[in-house]
């Protein structure tokens, strides 16, 4: 059982960020939360899903975060508080019905959670939302620690009420997915009935129809809406100042970065000279509390990531209230005190702030960084990501990538999201030529098939996921068709969101409550719209290989090749080997092979090491997860593999 | 409840290895145990594509006032517990400083690097000098070798957390852990982490 609904009001538990924002959703009442996968936003709508059963409260993995958008929006014109989740770039996805929804307006409480990732640690972008709610006229929130992630969630529903527009919470990788102590609140009895009025005055926000028409009135109602948000965040709780009453300079943060700051000022002992206003509020700000504690120091310093938001924000309220409060001079991103690219740490704050307070600061004695350095070269390899032991993605794009050799007309693969991204780097063999967005790969080589116009005859080929196909590849992939391009299409079918942790998708037969569902075969819709079809087990290479082969020769327009295979981190398939694989160290010749090492030196799994005294290659018992594909890339049939007891 | 008092604070614990080693499973045991004594834990963890293979790290902060920065300074950390060996390393170059303890797995797993040829993994005698010259103290258990025997790899993590506790430096005991894993995990997995957690501590002299 867990703790989001046994955890009793007062009591004090080790949340992740992500869980801790679950829990403020279920206080605040919420009855639907939706959303699409992906780092580091899952766990929230995950540790939703988990309680759906035993609580009235409905979630879904929607195909993607528009849909997810829509879905909530529908839960909120209905009379539902409603939670809407997802990563950074699943805004951009979202943007376009977000921007209508934004001037059409809400009932019920409607929050967005997105959760960006400073540094992309697991992104393939560092793009920000915070953008977007300055875009499309939204009130910004952002958590400055877990207890706030839970808190700020059930301010942000009711002043989503107040305003009846969506709020936007943004949270980053390290408060989803940092953990820290949280003491709970009260979880209410839910009682909300859904009902859609529609019949009322046009006009009425709460009876008639939810339109962003005509737009001249309801952007002027959607301003005044703001206007009304920013008297909540003179008064918010979430922003508060501590230090000094006249620093000798202000520091202006927000979320992490709050923590990173105060750990600054304590690192330096600089609590007598610096004074450090966290803000909660971050768009619009709060004027008069601004003015106030920016009259109080003529040197500003901001903290945020990733690029200049808070600072620009706060320099044009500086400008507005030059008269005021004097001029000031500016410290942040701009001024290239902090770094504008990548995500900060107390490190990096600690930097900015002796330079501009002239404190000399050195963390470690430098000898003893200078010996670890030497330390870190002689006797630390880099440990370059690759896919997992017994990935079907390492056979995969084996397979492609010695298919398109044997081709030999310089084909190439327009790359997509997912862990298959890898397939960029040598431990896929490099195999990926583009990689952008979601559904990006399959558009690129759409465009690319029609260029046989211009003498262009190199084969163009795609890849995406199971997950991917339903979330963006479809439109792609239906112009395409239509077009008549002349690509491959390869869907690396794991039957899963595998990078995020297994959630549900169209394609499979279970939802994200765990309760049985239709599931839509991804094959039998790409014959329905007119695509050639084959499927086969990426596992066995040579048919996969031959079939690679003869679509890349086929020039009759979209082929699409469905490599199915479960992941090997899947719940149903971890832990249970396959096959028993051993090397026979008599039949390997290793650097005498013609082969020279093939297995170690080019393909590469973690499972199959090189024995330096021995000089043949040996299993890793404790790495290999028995796929036994190894066992036909041997030349010699050194790599033997049995049926696993 | 009365806090269990710290020898500083924040104490600041870097657990360390390779994706799939079970990382992140054992900062949270940790980090739940240390909870449950009233202490305030803030962790700090990457996952996502962290996980495929790469070095992976979970920070944390264990204080008895508040809540602290997920990623610890640079040269703060005051125990390191690697799962893997040249993780060790890598996490002390920007952790470490002369008073860092380290609590070392000695299994190595190569990277990809090591495995395709393109270079070497050091021989473990001379890591383990490294490790010695660049920390106050360090222990060196063969974790993965004691959970190969009671069955699977990953009760290595479990051992590893056995055996920071007999080290003494943290206030974590053996019931907190039972209580800790009889909320996280299967029934029938207690007894096995148990005996992991006991083996482990039984390593440290």
């Amino acid at each position: 059982m867990s703790v989001l609904l046994e955890g009793k009001s007062g009591t004090r538990h080790l949340l992740m960020g992500n869980e801790a924002i679950a829990r403020g959703a279920l206080e605040a009442g919420v009855s639907v939360a939706a959303g699409y996968p992906g780092t580091p936003s899952s766990e929230i709508i995950e540790s939703l899903a988990k309680v759906s059963g035993e609580s009235k409260l409905y979630v879904e993995w929607s195909v993607n975060e528009k849909v997810a958008m829509e879905v909530t929006a529908a839960a909120s014109f209905a009379g539902l508080r409603s939670l809407c989740v997802m990563k950074q770039n699943g805004v951009n996805v979202a943007s376009d019905f977000l921007l209508h929804l934004a001037g059409s307006g809400t009932r019920a409480g409607m929050v967005i959670v997105p959760c960006d990732d400073p540094g992309a640690l697991s992104s393939a972008n560092e793009g920000e939302s915070r953008h977007f709610a300055r875009l499309v006229e939204i009130p910004l929130l952002e958590p400055g620690d877990f207890q706030e992630a839970k808190d700020m969630i059930k301010w942000a529903f009711e002043l989503s009420e107040e305003i009846r527009n969506p709020v936007m919470v943004r949270s980053v990788t390290r408060l989803s997915h940092a953990s820290g102590n949280v003491t709970l609140g009260e979880l209410p009895a839910l009682s909300a009935k859904a009902y859609f009025k529609h019949d009322g005055p046009p006009m009425d926000p709460m009876t008639g129809v939810i339109l962003s028409y005509p737009v001249a009135l309801k952007h002027t109602r959607q301003q005044e809406k703001l206007r009304q948000a920013v008297m909540w965040f003179e008064q918010s709780p979430f922003n508060a100042y501590s230090g000094p009453q006249h620093p000798e300079l202000l520091m202006i943060t927000s979320s992490a970065c709050f923590l990173y700051s105060k750990e600054a000022i304590s690192l330096l002992g600089a609590q007598g000279r610096v004074g450090l206003l966290k803000l909660g509020t971050t768009w619009p700000l709060p004027p008069e509390l601004m003015k106030k504690y920016l009259a109080c120091s003529e040197k500003i310093l901001v903290v945020e990531e990733v690029i200049s938001f808070l600072e620009d924000e706060v320099k044009i309220l500086a400008a507005d209230l030059a008269p005021k409060i004097g001029s000031k001079t500016f410290f942040g991103k701009k001024d290239g005190s902090l770094p504008a690219v990548g995500e900060l740490n107390p490190d990096r704050v600690v930097a900015a702030l002796a330079t501009i307070l002239g404190i000399d600061y050195q963390a470690v004695p430098k000898i003893y960084i200078q010996r670890a350095g030497e330390a870190v070269s002689a006797a630390a390899p880099g440990r370059d990501l690759t896919f997992c032991p017994g990935c079907p993605h390492r056979a995969s794009f084996w397979s492609i990538h010695t298919a398109l050799q044997m081709d030999n007309r310089q084909g190439f693969v327009c790359g997509d999201i997912g862990c298959y991204s890898l397939a960029m780097l040598p431990s896929g063999y490099s195999t990926l030529k583009t990689l952008h967005s979601m559904g990006s790969g399959i558009g690129l080589a759409s465009g690319f098939g029609k260029l046989g116009k211009f003498g262009m005859d190199q084969p163009a080929v795609a890849v995406c996921g199971d997950s991917t196909f339903f979330h963006a590849v479809l439109p792609a992939l239906v112009n395409a068709v239509h077009q008549k391009s002349n690509i491959t299409l390869i869907v690396l079918d794991n039957s899963g969101t595998a990078m995020t942790g297994f959630q549900p998708h169209p394609g499979l037969t279970v939802n994200a409550a765990g309760h049985s569902a239709p599931g839509i075969d991804i094959a039998g819709l790409c014959e329905a719209i007119g695509a050639g079809v084959t499927v086969c087990d990426p596992f066995d290479l040579q048919q996969t290989q031959q079939t690679l082969l003869e679509l890349l020769e086929d020039e009759s327009g979209v082929k699409v090749l469905v490599l199915k295979q479960i992941c090997a981190l899947s719940p149903e398939k971890k832990a249970k080997k396959m096959y028993e694989v051993t090397v026979d160290e008599i039949v390997c010749l290793g650097e005498n092979c013609g082969c020279n090492r093939l297995c170690t030196r080019v393909f590469k799994c973690p499972g199959l090491n090189w024995d330096t005294d021995k000089r043949v290659s040996r299993i890793d018992e404790v790495i290999c997860a028995g796929c036994g594909v190894c066992a036909s890339i041997c030349p010699v049939g050194a790599i033997g593999k049995k049926e696993a007891a | 409840m009365e806090k269990a008092t710290l020898l500083c604070d924040p104490y600041n614990v870097i657990i360390t290895g390779v994706g799939g080693q079970g990382n992140v499973m054992a900062s949270r045991v940790l980090g739940n145990m240390l909870s449950v004594k009233g202490l305030q834990v803030t962790i700090g963890e990457t996952f996502g594509a962290s996980q495929r293979g790469g070095s992976v790290m979970s920070h944390l902060r264990i204080s008895a006032a508040s809540t602290w920065s997920p990623q610890i300074p640079e040269g703060r950390a005051h125990m390191v517990v690697a799962l893997e060996p040249i993780e060790a390393l890598r996490v002390l170059m920007v952790y470490g400083n002369p008073k860092t303890k380290v609590l070392c797995n000695t299994r190595a797993i190569q990277p990809i690097s090591v495995i395709c040829g393109d270079s070497d993994y050091p021989s473990l005698d001379f890591l383990k000098q490294r490790i010695l010259e660049l920390s106050e103290h360090a222990w060196f258990v063969d974790a993965t070798d004691a959970a190969l025997k009671l069955g699977n790899p990953i009760y290595g993590n479990i051992m590893m957390i056995g055996a920071l506790a007999a080290i003494g430096d943290l206030p974590m005991e053996r019931e907190d852990f039972k209580t800790v894993i009889s909320k996280t995990m299967a029934p029938e997995k207690t007894e096995a982490n148990l005996c992991a957690y006991d083996t482990g501590a039984q390593m440290i002299h």
